[in-house]
């Protein structure tokens, strides 16, 4: 089994990020508290894990977002991102 | 601000079959509002005892079209892709919320591309949001030179093969080269291998003129396009990538 | 309120259980015949020359063996039951690995009472913790064989740890070493919202359960 048979783009998250945020999030650039890479999300390797959803740098790996859906609870971890830069405005 | 997506529900109006695998799904979808070429929407399945199963799939149709289509290669043991292919009929109804993702897409209308020749890299069902795009390029009356590099099994496997060759055939600035990879007709003189970097070095438009390029199918093939393309001299962000996962063309 | 929508005719993958195994599902699950491989990340791959394992932390000396050193070690092969918290279970799973009891046999676990907790540490970052009670007298292995065959990077080779009695996320994936000590912390998915102990048969999935 190759790991590229275990991760998607991060564009496949827009659905859940859409369910949280109120802005379009995949083309949101997102900088790796890692190595500095600022790429869009959409640019992210998304890992559908079951139990959560974990979206990390494609050049470090670092997890930059961790989401859980738990109870009627989000949990977010951004802890590996040192910045995220989202569009206010649709253009 | 974006707007937050409800679930809604859709008519299926006509399930078309594309190749012995592959079928479209039409749908009528009273609450739609518009969308971009390469967008999709999550599908959602529900059982009688609650069981849900949620899946991915690219529009096919472009903004213009009255109804949506999706495009679905049934996966022998899939949970969801044999249920839309063979379970659902025409009446019918799906749930499904999109349109999702601003980052796979091309506009026509978008200034930024004005001008930049557009290289589509397909596998097997990852034509369908690169078809929304050539749907939505005709329809606008778009001449950006484009070529469509397209991977199949096999000849009778390769979706939407009449209207590529009629879209190709009546527009000079669009080139449709089909790559089969597992059986080819007898008299097949075009490509017969999976795509590798010398087949993009001879079908890509050079880095010189600034091209913008979309892949979509199974992963290996996309990791594998964006990976030469980079190698050719892309540029980073002008390699847009959307990844089916491991199964599928 | 809404009536929820219903797909006609879906039915989603086998969720029906053989009435003989039923009591051997806990609540909520159903059987799978297949391994499905949950990820996280990329699959690490560390190469066995470069391989070792750890026992350390509040304990009075560390321990450690290389992977030659690791495979001297007692061996036992055994069959278990695992469940997912994403509710599929596998039944008779086929195991070779060390016993927990025989890796601790060399640490002085009775003069240090107030050390109760273990913390898994793996390559590519996942951690999960238990406590020492449920790791101990035959509940849990380092493993490094699956059905007969050396355990695939994708479920976890070289060596994961094995804890059948609780949800399969404790039982963690390319396993590198055991921290000993006093404090509880929290792992990977513990602190995401699920539930800290993770036990199958009383439904522990998530916190507060």
């Amino acid at each position: 089994m190759h790991d590229s048979d275990l991760r998607l783009d991060g564009n496949a998250a827009g659905g859940l990020l859409n369910e949280i945020f109120p802005f379009e999030m995949t083309t949101a650039e997102a900088t790796c508290g890692g190595c500095g890479t600022t790429r869009p999300i959409g640019e992210l390797m998304l890992y559908r894990h079951g139990m959560g959803t974990i979206l990390r740098c494609y050049v470090c790996d670092t997890m930059l977002i961790r989401i859980t859906h738990i109870h009627g609870f989000y949990r977010l971890d951004f802890s590996g991102m040192n910045c995220l830069r989202i569009a206010a405005e649709l253009h | 601000m974006a707007q937050q997506l409800k679930w809604q529900l859709g008519t299926v109006v006509e399930i078309r079959e594309e190749t012995p695998k592959a079928k479209s799904l039409i749908l009528d979808l009273p609450e739609w509002t518009t969308h971009l070429a390469g967008q999709h929407v999550d599908v959602r399945l529900t059982a009688e005892d609650g069981y849900q199963a949620q899946r991915s799939y690219s529009i096919a149709s472009p903004p213009e079209d009255k109804y949506l289509m999706l495009t679905v290669d049934r996966i022998e043991d899939g949970e969801v892709s044999p249920y839309l292919t063979d379970g659902l009929r025409a009446g019918d109804q799906l749930e499904l919320r999109g349109p999702i993702g601003g980052y796979f897409v091309w506009d026509a209308r978008n200034k930024q591309y004005d001008g930049s020749p557009l290289f589509l890299a397909a596998g097997g069902s990852g034509i369908a949001p690169l078809m929304a795009m050539l749907r939505h390029r005709a329809n606008s009356g778009a001449t950006v030179p484009t070529r469509l590099l397209y991977s199949s099994r096999s000849y009778e496997e390769i979706i939407y093969r009449e209207e590529l060759d009629r879209l190709s055939a009546n527009d000079s600035s669009l080139r449709v080269i089909h790559t089969l990879t597992r059986r080819r007709p007898a008299d097949w003189t075009g490509y017969g291998r999976r795509i590798d970097m010398a087949m993009l070095a001879d079908t890509a438009w050079s880095p010189a003129e600034k091209p913008l390029a979309f892949t979509c199918g199974p992963t290996a093939l996309v990791e594998a396009v964006a990976d030469n393309l980079l190698e050719l001299g892309y540029e980073p962000g002008r390699i847009r990538t959307e990844r089916f996962g491991p199964t599928g063309g | 309120m809404a009536e929820k929508f219903i797909s006609r005719g879906f039915k989603g993958r086998a969720r029906e259980t053989d009435r003989a195994l039923r009591e051997r599902i806990p609540p909520g699950q159903y059987e799978t015949r297949d391994f499905p491989v949950l990820s996280a990340g990329p699959t690490p791959r560390t190469p066995l020359d470069r391989w070792d394992f750890s026992i350390y932390g509040e304990i009075a000396e560390d321990l450690k063996w290389s992977w030659e050193e690791f495979l001297k070690l007692p061996r036992e092969t055994f069959k278990a039951d695992i469940h997912c918290v994403t509710k599929w279970s596998k039944l008779d799973t086929v195991w070779t690995g060390v016993s927990l009891d025989t890796l601790l046999a060399g640490v002085n676990l009775d003069a240090q009472p107030d050390v109760r907790h273990l913390i898994a540490y793996c390559d590519g970052g996942y951690t999960t913790n238990l406590p020492l009670a449920d790791i101990r007298n035959g509940k849990a292995w380092v493993v490094y064989e699956y059905d007969g065959r050396p355990l695939a990077p994708e479920h976890g080779g070289p060596a994961r740890l094995l804890v059948p009695h609780l949800y399969f996320w404790k039982s963690a994936k390319w396993v590198r070493g055991f921290k000993l000590v006093r404090e509880d912390r929290p792992g990977f998915w513990e602190t995401a919202g699920y539930h800290n102990y993770g036990d199958p048969w009383k439904e522990q999935r998530y916190g507060g359960d």
